[in-house]
């Protein structure tokens, strides 16, 4: 009975053909190591948050007014409410950390060389999105910090030659952040940039099962298929790899739970302190700092003594990533088959990135900018390195075969 | 319809054709969706002048007050504090407010203030880098600020530094002196921020 319910679907809708293509005949290299977990991580922590986030807006107020005391009010009065809410907030700062590992990765496996160059370009974009995402979700709760950071960020955008004003002034919908900039960042958190997202990661998956999965020798399966036409290093993702990701979601599961319930301000990085006290227009608090997966960014701005160049040199080590494929001149996938100079400029590379992070979320001091900038030079010269370095690698020889 | 058109050429501009005027279309309709990000007509009324009584001002002290949203700051000078505004002259950026855009053509002196009474300070509360509220840290050479500071304000959120005329010290990130918004004096003490070039005369 159920059988023929199921074959009647499928003769409708290709159900099994969309369950095979994907799942159980979509042949994956069988030597995925800890770093392959990050990938269908994120896919859970989104769904996580578009589920929390549902239930937060059924209590949440999107007003100047009442959006601090709705926020309060889901944190002590609601069901639960505490623990949707704190699942969100804390979900934001996974989903930063998984996405950051998640592109370390990549550059390490040369995940983004070709032909993979557009499943990158498409995780540079939800990147992008996610950023905005977060950002606009940072001021909902409307406390003091979400208050200044807005201000902040959206005035980086006055910056711009001749239009600048007249866009920061278009973005908040007022001549300063108010309740109209609440309004519409509420709108776009909440409907516009989940939905660019699902898009984007669509596009980024649907790329991805097309050219099939790099790994970590960065050996093209492909080239070596038995008769049968199935690639002899690669195995089903189902059910290898989906009872394999699932260990990966209980050790990621715990790990969150004991932030979620122990440490859920992250001491204060991931909900900054300031922000437990209600926006006031008129009193910036003492030190303003972004959310730490904004940090090192925000470094970045703070390094540069100029304001519109600071502005362009936090972009640029954003935009930079879409072009990365294109950098490394080196046809070498995998960081075990290159060159020691590619894996100092690497590693120095990741440092940097940590280093900024803590400068970012430090007050400014003489020293810290010096470092920035010491760091900055690092991140920058990273690609400029990784172009010369690329050019005339001596690289070893990678294998016919996974190893 | 047929496989290959009997005239690929006037098929081919047809197309062209639809797909432009589609695009003009989209453009127009576009329109409305991007004018509705703009301050609204509530928001552009919001503009309402606030009046601040002034002496109630201590020598040296500060108040906020709130003028279409943006923090106001009135502060009361002493006559020390006036007397440092020309010592610090060259380490400025815009010591002459050259900057037409931060203040009305009557606060261009080193006051930023009205001739009829340069003791009163009246500035938009907003470093002119990224929009934080500037302290007004009055006190000569605190530990933090270092010996050369004669009072001012400091933004805590990037390190910019103004004197007490809220002008842009020079190797700082904001780029211009804080903006000195329209006044006038509604009576002796009583400040009124906002209102009209006009209501001048």
């Amino acid at each position: 009975m159920i059988k023929s319910l199921g074959k009647w679907v499928d003769d409708r809708l290709p159900v099994s053909h969309f369950w095979n293509a994907h799942l159980a005949k979509y042949y994956v290299p069988h030597n995925f190591n800890f770093w392959y977990y990050f990938g269908s991580l994120l896919l859970i922590v989104f769904v996580l948050q578009i589920v929390t986030g549902i239930w937060l807006t059924m209590s949440y107020k999107p007003s100047a007014e009442n959006a601090f005391a709705s926020v309060e009010y889901i944190m002590r009065d609601v069901e639960w409410g505490w623990l949707i809410r704190y699942l969100h907030s804390t979900g934001a700062s996974f989903f930063f950390i998984a996405v950051y590992l998640h592109i370390f990765r990549g550059m390490m496996y040369g995940s983004y060389k070709k032909p993979r160059e557009l499943i990158w370009i498409f995780g540079v974009l939800i990147l992008l999105v996610l950023m905005a995402e977060a950002f606009m979700g940072y001021l909902l709760p409307w406390g003091q910090m979400s208050y200044w950071g807005a201000q902040v960020i959206i005035s980086l955008f006055t910056s711009i030659p001749v239009i600048g004003p007249d866009l920061a002034q278009w973005i908040r919908g007022d001549y300063v952040v108010s309740d109209a900039t609440l309004n519409r960042f509420f709108a776009l958190h909440v409907i516009a940039l989940p939905l660019v997202l699902l898009f984007l990661i669509g596009g980024h998956i649907m790329a991805l099962h097309e050219v099939g999965s790099n790994n970590p020798d960065g050996v093209d399966i492909k080239e070596n298929k038995d008769q049968s036409g199935k690639p002899v290093d690669g195995i089903p993702f189902h059910p290898y790899y989906t009872v394999k990701d699932l260990f990966g979601l209980g050790v990621f599961m715990f790990i969150f739970a004991v932030v979620l319930f122990y440490w859920p301000d992250g001491g204060g990085l991931f909900l900054e302190h300031p922000n437990f006290t209600p926006a006031d227009p008129l009193k910036t608090p003492e030190h303003i700092a972004p959310v730490w997966y904004f940090a090192p960014h925000y470094a970045i701005l703070r390094a540069v003594p100029d304001k519109f160049l600071g502005v362009v040199a936090m972009t640029v080590a954003i935009l930079i990533l879409f072009v990365l494929p294109w950098i490394d001149r080196n046809r070498t996938r995998s960081i075990r088959y290159r060159s020691k100079a590619f894996k100092v400029n690497l590693f120095a590379f990741a440092a940097a990135f940590i280093g900024l992070g803590y400068l970012g979320t430090q007050p400014p001091t003489p020293l810290g900018t010096l470092s920035s900038q010491l760091l900055s030079a690092v991140y920058f010269g990273f690609f400029i390195a990784l172009f010369f370095i690329s050019r005339r690698e001596r690289t070893k020889p990678v294998p016919e075969r996974l190893q | 319809m047929a496989d290959s058109p009997s005239n690929p050429a006037r098929r081919r501009f047809l197309t062209g054709a639809a797909t432009a005027v589609g695009a003009v279309g989209v453009g127009f309709a576009a329109v409305p969706f991007l004018s509705s990000f703009q301050p609204s007509a509530k928001a552009q009324a919001a503009g309402a002048p606030v009046d601040v009584n002034a002496g109630n001002l201590a020598p040296g002290q500060m108040t906020t007050v709130a003028w279409r949203g943006k923090p106001v700051y009135v502060v009361h000078r002493t006559d020390r504090m006036l007397e440092t505004l020309s010592e610090v002259t060259d380490q400025l950026r815009d010591p002459d407010s050259a900057v037409e855009t931060q203040q009305p053509a009557f606060a261009t002196n080193q006051y930023r203030a009205r001739e009829q009474d340069q003791r009163f300070l009246v500035i938009v509360g907003l470093c002119t880098h990224l929009g934080c509220a500037p302290t007004y840290r009055p006190e000569v050479a605190p530990e933090d600020l270092g010996e050369d500071w004669k009072g001012g304000f400091f933004c805590p959120c990037h390190g910019s530094k103004f004197d007490l005329s809220g002008r842009v010290y020079k190797g700082v990130p904001a780029p211009t002196n804080l903006e000195v918004p329209q006044y006038t004096y509604v009576s002796e003490q009583v400040i009124r921020v906002g209102g009209t070039e006009e209501e001048d005369a």
